[in-house]
């Protein structure tokens, strides 16, 4: 600021008219450095581009009708993906309710009925702390306490409880964000009339808040169905050759087929695992969208 | 008004029903009981991280002492004559998480720089769900780009460079973090005040001037938090050092050979090496534990600093 | 809602609480007093008001006009801060009493706020919300109900053609007289506004004064209001607020012709606030 100000300095008045004499240097420098910081944004997007264009080309000549009919095989040629695609749906549908009760009665806890004490501090630091954690730290959680103590054993529910447990502070932060922008004036209208608390949640503040919640659960979902390192800790890298028929079958989903494939020496291979990659792309990019587009249609006007 | 006059008032109709409103009360009573059962689950779940971390790493110095884990030199695990000093993990950890910061720090910054200073409104909304994107891709796939794509480009500029090396994962996980590092950044710097860029235009300043001198200082412990939390990010990250890290424990500082960090380590351990029960089972919860501690000390910073040094606009 | 008044000495009949009889009071605030932490916001308030008549509450801003009126149906317990002393007699029912829910009291005292603020659902769903939480739910009735209501707040003519319509669609007089209508759906004792016409344009604020002094033949009214002239076009008693504490209170024509209190006659002459 200070610098900034010694441009006009009192007595100029016989120079008022003209420009300060540093002032083109000065202008040139501004247009270097947005050039700079411009060309950091076009680098950012250009990663992203060669990554996408390098995924498709190598994966896109494995992309056939094979590849969802097939379970894994020692032969690239015929190695397919039905179990890690089934596995997937399956994780995903016991993940969803598990994580999105645990999370959003949390978040209605934390910001409908929490009193601002001690102990509602301590559940948020302790939120926004389990947040950071690493997701292979989760996956130790998940050996010991589900595969081992609870003895669910390298089971669909040890992995899919590891997973809600990963993306709760997700949906934990999300939701209270979601619950925080409904006008507090609505709740006032609804107590008013003699609605209990309760009531008030449920016919006022969840409706209005839903479409934020839900995003925010889809978001947090194509955070775990991209997640790797967890279920490998739970020991879900096995050969699997059948579909799971219930909470407790041994399963694998789309990201460890896809390490098992990167980690053979092969070239076949990766380009299996691009293919993999890409089926897998399409997912998360069909659960965006559909988050964008929930968030767009009902996007409240308060 | 009303056509149905054999209908009592709505006041006495919900006077009667006051008197019989036992599901209300009973849902009034119970759901905050249940919501603060699954609040507590949130706590539960770290007191089961620490719990599971601490009983296995006890159980695993009670077989390798504490004064090797933290002073030898050397990680080998599998040998008969087995080493387990952390320091190679440490440092491949931090060397790989430096390659990232090397990359996503500057990057990250002048992209949070222009999209909080210098871009239209329309260009920000654009670019950022696409950087979003970056963002939100699996990094089971950066780490197979890093080992089928950038190694060997790599490897056609530094010849020698091995296979699995610190260096190709390194700078694909920066490009991983620029989103986390832009998005922070630029939340810190669009929280300063539009009146303080005023105050600075009003004296002639450049864009760049107010950018740098104004609001960059205004927005610097937020900005700094960024990269305490992307560093954070990076020590935790799994798949993209498992997959292009390799599995040895570095030697030295030379980034063109496998340097293994914590996370891959544990990931490596789990895929079969190590049976339930055995040294080698517990040594991958004792490297947890200090990634653990390392992890859970850079967000502990980040909050600090973020909070301590919160600006009063 | 004349079928419903005749029906109401039924019921008032079976209470021992409430009498019908013009002049009492439906409020007695006795030694009222208020803190926002440390702030006190109310000062010894003593007030008592009566049923069936307009009492407005005038006051410059943050003379604790609007708390007090949140105070008669405890919705300042939103607030945790906030710490009460003294007492408030709805009917001689002491509304802080542990053993009262104040579920029961805020049935009976309905509310309208300073910005109108109808639920993000159809005007059909916004005036059922309170008879169906209070577990009315036969459809006929509850059509009944709504057309009543609306009728009562001036609003039917204007909406009976499409009540599954989004309450956001209509304008802020029709949706602050929707908000009417949602109070008047469970046939409350007492109306509670608060600066209800604040955010309004002239012609929709004239629709409200109207509107007003129609519910005052079946409701006992408390309206807070910024605006002197509207008080006076309304009210039929009038409490000057400034700075936490009842400075006047009495009939409306006496606190506008002949003020006991220089400073009431100072703000009502318009010399602050």
């Amino acid at each position: 600021m200070k610098e900034v100000s010694q441009e006009t300095t009192p007595g100029a008045q016989t120079q008022h008219l003209s420009a300060p004499s540093n002032l083109p240097k000065r202008e040139w420098k501004n247009r270097v450095f947005k050039t700079i910081f411009a060309t950091a944004v076009g680098f950012s997007l250009l990663m992203l581009l060669i990554l996408i264009i390098r995924i498709i080309t190598q994966g896109i000549g494995s992309l056939d009708w094979q590849l969802f009919t097939n379970f894994a095989s020692r032969h690239p040629e015929q190695a397919g993906l039905k179990a890690p695609l089934i596995g997937t749906i399956w994780m995903m549908a016991l993940t969803a309710p598990i994580s999105f009760v645990l999370g959003v009665g949390t978040a209605i806890y934390l910001e409908e009925y929490a009193k601002p004490n001690r102990f509602t501090a301590l559940i948020q630091t302790n939120i926004s702390n389990l947040a950071g954690v690493p997701s292979v730290v989760f996956g130790l959680l998940g050996l010991t306490l589900f595969v081992r103590e609870l003895a669910l054993g390298r089971s669909l529910i040890a992995g899919a409880l590891t997973m809600s447990l990963l993306i709760l502070p997700i949906i934990v932060v999300s939701t209270q964000e979601a619950l925080r922008a409904v006008p507090s004036e609505l709740k006032q209208a609804s107590y008013a009339m003699g609605a209990t608390t309760w009531q008030t949640i449920f016919k006022v503040v969840l409706p209005a808040s839903v479409p934020g919640i839900l995003t925010g659960t889809i978001l947090a979902l194509s955070r775990a169905i991209g997640e790797t390192a967890p279920l490998i800790m739970i020991g879900a890298l096995t050969y699997i050759a059948f579909l799971p028929e219930s909470i407790m079958s041994q399963f694998t989903v789309m990201p460890i087929q896809i390490f098992n494939w990167t980690n053979r020496p092969q070239e076949e291979f990766h380009m299996v695992a691009a293919a993999g990659i890409i089926i897998l792309l399409v997912m998360l990019l069909l659960m965006n969208s559909i988050a964008v587009w929930i968030r767009n249609k009902f996007q409240r006007r308060f | 008004m009303m056509s149905d006059n054999e209908r009592p008032s709505i006041r006495k109709m919900i006077e009667d029903k006051a008197s019989q409103k036992g599901a209300t009360n009973a849902a009034e009573k119970t759901m905050p009981k249940l919501f603060l059962i699954c609040a507590i689950i949130s706590i539960l779940t770290t007191f089961g991280i620490v719990l599971t971390l601490l009983f296995e790493t006890i159980t695993f110095f009670s077989e390798v002492s504490i004064v090797e884990f933290l002073t030898s030199s050397q990680w080998y695990p599998m040998f008969s004559d087995p080493d387990y000093g952390i320091r190679p993990l440490l440092l491949g950890t931090f060397t790989i998480a430096a390659i990232a910061m090397v990359v996503a720090i500057p990057v990250g910054l002048a992209v949070a720089i222009y999209l909080s200073e210098y871009a239209s409104d329309k260009i920000r909304r654009t670019i950022k769900p696409i950087l979003e994107v970056l963002a939100g891709i699996p990094t089971i796939v950066y780490g197979f780009f890093a080992l089928t794509f950038v190694t060997p480009v790599l490897q056609a500029v530094i010849p020698g460079l091995a296979i699995y090396n610190a260096l190709s994962p390194g700078l694909v996980m920066g490009i991983m973090i620029i989103p986390m590092v832009a998005s922070l950044s630029e939340d810190a710097m669009s929280a300063v005040p539009q009146s303080m860029r005023e105050g600075a235009f009003a004296l002639g300043a450049t864009r760049l001037e107010v950018s740098l001198r104004v609001v960059f200082p205004a927005a610097l412990s937020g900005i700094i938090a960024s990269f305490v939390l992307s560093i954070s990010r990076a020590i935790g990250e799994t798949m993209i050092v498992t997959v292009a890290g390799g599995g040895s424990p570095a030697q030295g500082l030379d980034i063109t050979s496998s340097m293994q960090t914590m996370t891959a380590y544990i990931v490596q351990m789990s895929l079969g090496d190590a049976g339930f029960g055995t040294t080698v089972y517990y040594s991958i919860y004792a490297v947890g534990m200090t990634l653990f501690i390392f992890t859970l000390a850079m967000n502990l910073l980040a909050q600090f600093i973020s909070k301590r040094f919160r600006e009063e606009y | 809602m004349l079928a419903s008044q005749d029906k109401n000495t039924e019921y008032e009949e079976n209470t021992t609480t409430e009498t019908k009889k013009t002049g009492d009071s439906v409020y007695k605030v006795d030694q009222l007093n208020l803190w926002y932490g440390e702030d006190q916001a109310l000062k010894n308030i003593e007030l008592d008001i009566p049923e069936r008549e307009v009492t407005a509450i005038i006051g410059p801003s943050g003379c604790g006009k609007s708390t007090f009126i949140k105070t008669l149906n405890r919705l300042t317990e939103m607030i945790p801060s906030v710490k009460t002393s003294g007492g408030i007699y709805y009917r001689s029912q002491d509304i802080f009493d542990k053993k009262y829910k104040v579920e029961q009291l805020r049935t009976k005292v309905g509310m309208v706020f300073q910005n109108p603020n109808p639920f993000p659902k159809s005007i059909y769903e916004n005036i059922v919300y309170g008879p169906k939480i209070h577990g009315i739910k036969d459809k006929k009735v509850l059509d009944e109900i709504v057309e009543s209501s609306l009728k009562g707040a001036a609003l039917w003519e204007e909406v009976k053609d499409d009540l599954k319509r989004n309450a956001f669609g209509l304008s802020g007089g029709q949706q602050q007289r929707l908000c009417i209508a949602r109070c008047l759906a469970i046939e409350p004792d007492v109306l509670l506004m608060d600066e209800p016409t604040s955010a309004l344009d002239p012609i929709s604020t004239l629709k409200i004064e109207e509107l007003v002094q129609e519910l005052k033949k079946n409701y006992s009214i408390i309206i807070v209001t910024h605006n002197m002239q509207q008080a006076g076009r309304i009210s039929d008693n009038t409490a000057f607020f400034l700075n936490g504490e009842v400075v006047e209170y009495d009939r409306t024509d006496k606190i506008f012709s002949s003020p006991d209190d220089k400073r009431t006659e100072d703000y009502i002459s318009g010399r602050f606030g």
